[in-house]
């Protein structure tokens, strides 16, 4: 990315120039969550200000007007996943609810006693805690991929992990903490030899890497809008048609049913039966605006930049003595987790903070992988299209000074 | 001294410095200054798990004066435990319970009690209360 293009994409996030105790933000917190495009507040605005009207059911103007641009929305999702059909994307509020939905619903139809689902070690709570629910629920064993010192998932260990009591697996295509980007299309290869169906936490690769779910051939990819420039409270799940066909719906409520009596009610079809209650077409719309944005910059410029950002942050990072890169991996996303010495992280964070550096520490909801390394968690700094290297530069010569404090 | 001549004069230690990092410096020498608590009051029992750091917290109580012990795996967090003992420990229970703890939001660290810094702090003040409580029943 060119300075000048840089410069322009900064100026389209009006949060960029926020002033933290009198120093310029440098925000590198994006694994959190992402900065909105004006484009994106632009729609939301639009939103409340021309086509707020609740959808599908209305007969009016502007109930049309709204299901018409939420339906465009789930296309346009559709279109970026490489999805076949509309009707394969349900909108969630996001990464977390759509595993639940899948581990409820899936548990429902397919699992039994003595039955096992397969995570792997660096998985986000999201996509533990509610596998360990069904695990109770059902008496199933829950089973854990381990993975190398480098951060890179045992491919062996996971072959031997499949057996006939094996009902599905569920990993994540990118790790929160290690950044380490995971084969899983491999992964999803090596299960459907067993015929066992794969959920793929998205969360941290569409932002940062080309997806198509179809080349992947996952049953399962789950995301949320707001780690993609979109805003909180909506993101998505697509799940091969003929799996939702198979699963019963997940919450019972209006817009998902087809007719209700006292003695019996009838589902809607797809993607509906999947979508309890008034919609957000508000988040849907917003959503399918910074699809439309990622893509107009194109998601291999933004993963080549990145890149760039990753690998000169490492560089710099090991200048500092007693640095720890925590994850390293051959292929990395845009994250970099670090330690330095004994110090804890929490307090090169919120020394970090005074100087304006937004990064996080922690164990970044994946107590099992900080546990499984042995580390009370660490500092993570998450990229960007938006960061510089300029950004960087400033970030190191805070953390040497914090550092310098600390130690 | 009684607890808020102390809490008045950590007050003014801190109103000696602008700039932040130099509060935060002064915050870390009290951390590390911090007598480490004995490793036989390390038990679970005595553990305030935080979401980001880890505190330990104990106390004893003899003659009618509670003595708190405590530490904290990140330095600023034990430089805050530092001031909590220097303020709370040495005292009867009734002159804990009594007095408010204004010092720490006049120094500006309020930040790191809020309950969404989730550091565990707030419950070791909550706990520094509840040993003053239970040893004022016990005293009547």
């Amino acid at each position: 990315m060119d300075k000048l293009s840089l410069e322009k994409i900064r100026s389209e996030f009006p949060i960029l120039s926020e002033i933290i105790y009198n120093k310029p933000l440098v925000y590198f917190d994006n694994g959190a969550t992402t900065q909105k495009p004006q484009c994106v507040l632009d729609r939301i605005n639009y939103g409340y200000k021309h086509l707020n009207a609740n959808i599908h059911r209305g007969v009016h103007f502007l109930s049309q007007r709204a299901t018409e641009a939420h339906e465009n929305a789930r296309k346009a999702v559709c279109d970026f996943l490489g999805a076949d059909k509309r009707e394969e994307i349900v909108f969630t509020r996001g990464t977390t609810e759509a595993i639940n939905l899948v581990a409820f619903t899936f548990g429902e139809a397919f699992c039994s006693e003595g039955d096992e689902v397969v995570v792997s070690v660096m998985e986000h709570h999201s996509n533990i805690v509610p596998w360990q629910m069904l695990c109770e629920r059902k008496k199933m064993t829950l089973r854990v991929i381990p993975m190398s010192e480098k951060g890179e998932l045992d491919l062996d260990a996971y072959k031997n992990m499949l057996n006939e009591h094996t009902r599905i697996v569920a990993v994540t295509h990118v790790s929160n903490v290690l950044g380490t980007v995971n084969p899983v299309k491999e992964l999803i290869e090596i299960a459907h030899v067993h015929n066992i169906p794969v959920l793929i936490d998205g969360a941290q690769a569409v932002p940062h890497i080309k997806v198509n779910v179809k080349e992947l051939d996952a049953d399962f990819y789950v995301f949320s809008g707001h780690k993609i420039y979109a805003p909180t409270g909506i993101g998505a799940l697509y799940a091969k048609e003929k799996w939702l066909n198979a699963l019963p719906p997940y919450q019972g409520g209006g817009e998902m049913i087809a007719a209700v009596t006292f003695e019996k009610t009838t589902y809607n079809e797809l993607p509906f039966k999947f979508e309890a209650g008034t919609p957000d077409y508000i988040g849907s719309t917003a959503l399918a605006e910074a699809l439309r944005y990622v893509q107009e910059i194109g998601i291999e410029n933004i993963a080549a930049y990145e890149h760039e950002l990753t690998v000169y942050a490492t560089e710099r990072l090991m200048e500092i003595e007693n640095m720890r890169i925590i994850g390293q991996a051959d292929k990395k996303s845009a994250v970099v987790s670090f330690l330095v010495g004994n110090i804890h992280p929490y307090d090169i964070g919120m020394l970090l903070d005074r100087l304006g550096i937004a990064v996080r520490t922690g164990h970044h909801c994946a107590q099992p992988l900080c546990d499984s390394l042995q580390i009370p968690g660490t500092v993570r700094a998450s990229f960007a299209f938006y960061n510089t290297k300029e950004e960087i530069d400033v970030f190191i010569q805070a953390l040497k000074r914090v550092v310098g404090m600390l130690l | 001294m009684k607890i808020n001549e102390i809490q008045d004069s950590i007050v003014e230690e801190f109103a000696q410095f602008d700039d932040w990092m130099d509060k935060y410096a002064l915050l870390i020498d009290m951390g590390n200054s911090l007598e480490p608590l004995d490793e036989k009051h390390k038990t679970p029992q005595n553990i305030i798990e935080g979401c980001q750091s880890r505190v330990w917290l104990n106390a004893e109580y003899n003659d009618g004066i509670i003595t708190y012990q405590g530490e904290s795996d990140a330095i600023l967090v034990k430089g805050i435990v530092s001031l909590l003992i220097q303020v709370m420990s040495g005292h009867t229970p009734s002159e804990i319970l009594s007095n408010e703890l204004y010092f720490i939001d006049k120094i500006g660290l309020k930040e790191h009690l809020s309950p969404t810094r989730s550091n565990g702090l707030v419950a070791m003040v909550k706990q520094m209360k509840m040993f003053a409580l239970a040893y004022r029943s016990k005293e009547n």
